[in-house]
């Protein structure tokens, strides 16, 4: 119990601007930080190794691409960043992932509260049967108690930062689930927002959306990388080239090349990598 | 690993560029030695030639620079293929313009010829690097052809000979032109001549730069030579 109530209150340190836990940086000699740091993680559905040795850091207020062909891991990686596969019996993770120094494999966490501070968002728009309102209300009031006019102020700034204000402001009370497929998938990432995150999660965030839901999505990713970090599993790579400031290129279940987005897409280090990215792959 | 595209379309429009290029290459190649016969010669029907081939040049150029642009937009290329692309438009620049200063030699034979005085000055080293710069030209487009780094470099480093020649040439022009000011209209064609031929030696270089960035990945423009040789063999 009290090692859940110290989780709980390092957790709460961690705020959306990135915390107060100073980390060393593995791979920039400027000040840059790492939000998440994984070590010598492996994961298990089962019998089945999903993931190998993964080793990467994530840097804080940037954005990372997982690209690589179905079944390569990149899911299951980020999964395993919020601990959403725990809702799972059966699957484990070994090794470490360093959120701000703390590693949230740790038995112990509190893993609603993790979530809040490492956010998701689906392939599929799964806005909640209720009003909009409600949808970016519900999560909040999990955390925070707010009187009505400071909800009110922070549904506002989470459409806003979803860029859904303008078109939700008149409607406030419809069911999100009246919305189209691209307002649907920016009211989650309001409502994922909304509880002032440190990390968001995307995964494969505008597979089902039209092009121009994919677009303002992508636009919306370029907007929230100023505040928050944000790592993004995405079977587009053209989309991991314009939104990503670095890519891992994933491979059954491990990692083969992590770089900046620039260098991977014209001059990879490895053959596997070029081989992929430029359509070689068979 | 299979080394073609799970679209076999997309394999057709990146050969096609590259062929493209070299039958670009060869039609200037062709210009070049054309001119340089007229030179040789002082021939003026064969000046009219290169004079008239011109716009095929040119033509080229537009040609294969759509295609890049539609290899662009149809396939996002990326890596060694975006390489090979961003390359290719680079290299039918650099041949547009050896296209031109084969077009200038042509131009200016045609007008010693007009003038009459051609033969007042010894021309060894412009015949000489002229036939330098076809081959460096030639050799060059085999290392596109071949993504050849190392015959690449060696292009590179050989260009320098026809430099020198070039200005041998100079110190020699101004001898003349000193000596004799009636000399001076012709040593300024014979020096546009030989300024033509060194930039084609150039851009024969420029091409074999960028058979290295195609096929390292690394930009050698404007490095020590001792640098590009060793981006050139890196593995």
């Amino acid at each position: 119990m009290m090692s859940n109530m110290k989780t709980m209150f390092d957790l709460n340190k961690i705020d959306s601007q990135g915390g107060k836990v100073e980390t060393t940086n593995q791979h920039s000699e400027q000040t840059a930080m790492n939000a998440l740091e994984v070590r010598n993680l492996n994961f298990f559905y089962g019998a089945f190794q999903g993931l190998k040795n993964i080793n990467l850091d994530i840097e804080q207020g940037k954005v990372t691409a997982f690209i690589g062909p179905s079944g390569c891991g990149k899911s299951t990686l980020l999964r395993t960043l919020n601990r959403m596969y725990d809702l799972y019996p059966g699957q484990r993770a070994e090794g470490e992932i360093n959120f701000y120094g703390q590693n949230i494999l740790e038995p112990g966490q509190d893993l609603n509260l993790l979530r809040s501070r490492i956010g998701m968002v689906f392939q599929k728009p799964t806005p909640f049967p209720m009003s909009i309102y409600e949808n970016i209300a519900f999560g909040v009031r999990l955390y925070e108690k707010l009187s009505r006019s400071e909800m009110d102020e922070r549904v506002e700034w989470a459409l806003n930062k979803a860029a859904l204000w303008t078109e939700a402001k008149d409607k406030l009370n419809q069911s999100g689930l009246s919305l189209s497929g691209g307002q649907q998938q920016r009211l989650c990432i309001a409502r994922g927002v909304a509880v002032k995150p440190s990390v968001i999660l995307l995964d494969e965030p505008t597979s089902a959306l039209d092009p121009i839901s994919t677009g303002k999505i992508e636009e919306l990713i370029n907007e929230l990388k100023h505040e928050y970090t944000i790592a993004i599993v995405t079977h587009n790579m053209q989309q991991a080239a314009r939104v990503s400031d670095y890519t891992a290129y994933m491979y059954l279940g491990s990692l083969v090349e992590y770089g900046k987005t620039d260098e991977i897409f014209i001059k990879p280090k490895r053959k596997e990598t070029e081989d992929y990215i430029t359509g070689r792959f068979g | 690993m299979p080394d073609k595209h799970l679209s076999s379309q997309f394999d057709a429009d990146l050969n096609s560029l590259s062929s493209r290029l070299l039958e670009m290459g060869g039609l200037v190649e062709s210009q070049i030695a054309t001119a340089m016969r007229a030179f040789t010669q002082m021939d003026i029907d064969t000046c009219n030639i290169v004079i008239e081939n011109e716009k095929l040049v040119n033509d080229l150029e537009i040609q294969i620079d759509l295609a890049c642009t539609e290899v662009i937009a149809r396939r996002q290329p990326t890596a060694r293929d975006l390489r090979l692309v961003m390359a290719v438009s680079k290299a039918i620049t650099n041949l547009e313009r050896a296209g031109d200063e084969a077009e200038r030699v042509a131009k200016r034979t045609k007008r010693l010829i007009e003038s009459g005085s051609a033969h007042n000055i010894n021309v060894a080293e412009i015949r000489l690097s002229g036939q330098m710069a076809i081959t460096l030209l030639r050799r060059s487009l085999d290392a596109f052809a071949r993504l050849d780094t190392t015959a690449a470099a060696e292009v590179v480093a050989e260009d320098r000979q026809i430099d020198e020649e070039f200005r041998g040439f100079v110190r020699k022009l101004i001898t003349y032109m000193s000596e004799d000011p009636h000399m001076i209209s012709t040593g300024l064609d014979m020096l546009t001549i030989a300024k033509a031929i060194e930039r084609i030696g150039d851009h024969a270089k420029n091409i074999a730069e960028f058979v290295i960035y195609v096929a390292k990945g690394s930009d050698v423009r404007h490095i020590p030579h001792e640098d590009l040789v060793r981006e050139a063999n890196k593995q």
